[in-house]
């Protein structure tokens, strides 16, 4: 048995959320890596440092230069026969892309599994994580996307695989990227973070989520939002952590002015600790907060803020 | 054009789910049961077309039990024009759905077909991409913003980083994401009026398709639950317990 896991990258580095999907396709059989883009010898040799992976293809092309769904599929599709596990990292990438593969092979995916049980067996998340069902896999060929929460990244460097061409393929050009409008921060990226802190439509405005910022920029803290927030217009969707969102699972998370809707549990239930600040004493967030702090948050976060100042 | 847009009745999202003492699922009888919401912004988006003047017809397509005709009559009373009920009792996953979708695509030929990203029952996300790869369709999913403009579809995607715009050819598929619009309330006229409009019902082997689920859930569980820890009295007891019992900061 032999996996293929496709890596999400940005260009230049291998995301976190790829190291767990590779973590998942070890408990399968032997892995192999599939890199694609344009430009991407740099990714390719970090992922033949990936320890624990037997071989790196690269497809290095312009058709996959943004990762559009129809080339990339076609791609997986034209390396199938060699693999019995297809498997990619439940990311925005991973979500566009897998499902197309699979329906070309004939397969129903198995969505953002969480364990793996056996070579055919799985743990998902179902009804926004109030649930979770075992399924068993009756097609012979396995389209898997992975929870990177769930799974423990590999290493960044400890391996030395050989790297090998893609075959060269032609697909229609039926889709074109036109423009990306990606959020500079010098933050780390929410699925990576070792500590976040969100804000949710306690924060009353997006101009409030300074508030958030200078803590975690003390912390080295990414910064999230729930539903509510985005949906109230405060900061961008790529912010969002629940169900619809983003899944994380920090060491630390702080839940700022949300009071704890399924959805955004569903997205941060597995941190390590969870605190959470709410001026309403009856918030479900404090049901499953580690250290819960009643208090206004306006007042709360200066002070937090300050503390964090005097310690450091 | 004529839009075809697929809607899914779901465990209403307010109601908390329980998981049945059997392992066997979880509990929908005497649930309420509800449009799945990113189906509504499908249907919103469709109807704002067809307001625009961009498009022409608006099928909704449900498929599932008799019961899945009240979600059509939703889409109906929301704006769309007619439905197609594909009625079966067998259990119905992505792939069967897409394949269902392909052969009324074939029937109906609509120049877009709409769905929302992902059913917040299976949370899934699969069946839009499904639905492209047997069209051989470009796909526009988690969309934010979608025009259509010079014959192409331009959809914004959001994306883990930020947003994207990629342009489709059409005919095409999109799935919607939570910022792509808010679903308007059907109107007690409109909910009248959509009482008659026409609803016709198909089966699986009627548009020869096999319906046979490719998964076998084998259980369904309880995650395992979270205890309430402690009420801290101030910040400072707040950044005392974080550095010195829990050693995260």
């Amino acid at each position: 048995m032999t996996a293929l896991v496709l890596l999400d990258h940005d260009g230049q580095a291998i995301k976190q959320p790829a190291r767990s999907a590779v973590a998942a396709a070890q408990k399968l059989g032997a892995v192999h890596v599939l890199v694609a883009g344009a430009g991407i010898g740099a990714v390719a040799e970090a992922a033949a440092k990936l320890p624990g992976v037997a071989k790196v293809i690269a497809a290095d092309a312009p058709a996959y230069a943004h990762g559009l769904a129809e080339p990339l599929a076609d791609l997986l599709v034209a390396l199938a026969p060699d693999y019995t596990h297809l498997l990619a990292a439940a990311t925005a990438s991973g979500k566009n892309v897998m499902p197309r593969v699979a329906a070309l092979l004939d397969v129903q995916p198995i969505s953002d599994i969480s364990a793996v049980v056996d070579a055919d067996t799985f743990v998902r998340p179902i009804y926004a994580g109030n649930a979770l069902a075992t399924v068993k896999s009756l097609d012979a060929k396995k389209v898997i996307t992975v929870r990177a929460t769930g799974f423990d990244p590999v290493p960044a460097e400890g391996g030395s695989a050989p790297i090998a061409p893609a075959p060269a393929l032609s697909t229609p050009e039926i889709s074109r990227f036109v423009s990306a409008e990606l959020s500079k921060s010098e933050r780390p990226e929410l699925t990576a973070a070792r500590i976040i802190i969100s804000g949710g439509r306690g924060m009353q405005s997006g101009e409030n989520f300074h508030l958030l910022d200078a803590i975690a920029d003390k912390l080295h803290a990414a910064v999230g939002a729930s539903r509510a927030a985005v949906d109230a217009g405060f900061v961008p969707n790529d912010y969002q952590v629940g169900q619809t969102g983003k899944i994380v699972a920090p060491e630390l998370y702080v839940a700022v002015g949300i009071s704890g809707a399924i959805q955004h549990l569903a997205g941060m239930k597995d941190s390590k600790v969870i605190v959470a600040i709410n001026k309403d004493e009856e918030a479900p967030i404090f049901q499953i907060a580690d250290y819960g702090l009643v208090a206004d948050l306006f007042k709360a976060l200066p002070e937090l803020s300050q503390a964090l100042e005097s310690q450091s | 054009m004529k839009l075809l847009v697929p809607v899914k009745r779901v465990v209403d999202y307010n109601v908390k789910v329980r998981v049945r003492s059997d392992g066997g699922g979880v509990e929908t009888a005497g649930v309420k049961m509800s449009m799945n919401p990113f189906d509504e912004i499908a249907v919103e988006e469709a109807v704002r077309l067809k307001e625009k003047g961009i498009a022409e017809e608006i099928v909704a397509v449900s498929m599932g039990i008799a019961a899945c005709a009240e979600t059509i009559r939703t889409a109906l009373a929301m704006g769309a024009d007619r439905g197609i009920l594909v009625e079966t009792d067998a259990e119905l996953q992505p792939l069967a759905v897409a394949k269902l979708l392909k052969a009324i695509v074939a029937k109906e030929d609509p120049q877009l077909v709409i769905l929302g990203k992902q059913a917040i029952d299976d949370d899934m996300n699969a069946t839009g991409q499904m639905l492209a790869a047997l069209l051989g369709w470009p796909q526009g999913t988690f969309a934010s913003r979608l025009l259509i403009e010079d014959g192409r579809c331009v959809v914004t995607r959001e994306v883990d980083g930020g947003l994207e715009t990629v342009s489709l050819a059409l005919p095409a598929i999109v799935t919607t994401d939570l910022r792509l619009n808010e679903p308007r309330y059907a109107s007690l006229p409109n909910i009248m009026k959509a009482r008659k409009k026409p609803i016709e019902t198909l089966t699986p082997a009627a548009l020869g398709v096999d319906p046979a689920p490719r998964l076998q859930v084998l259980k369904t569980t309880e995650p395992p639950r979270r205890q309430a820890g402690v009420k801290v009295g101030s910040v400072a007891e707040l950044v005392d317990k974080l550095k010195n019992e829990a050693k995260v900061i």
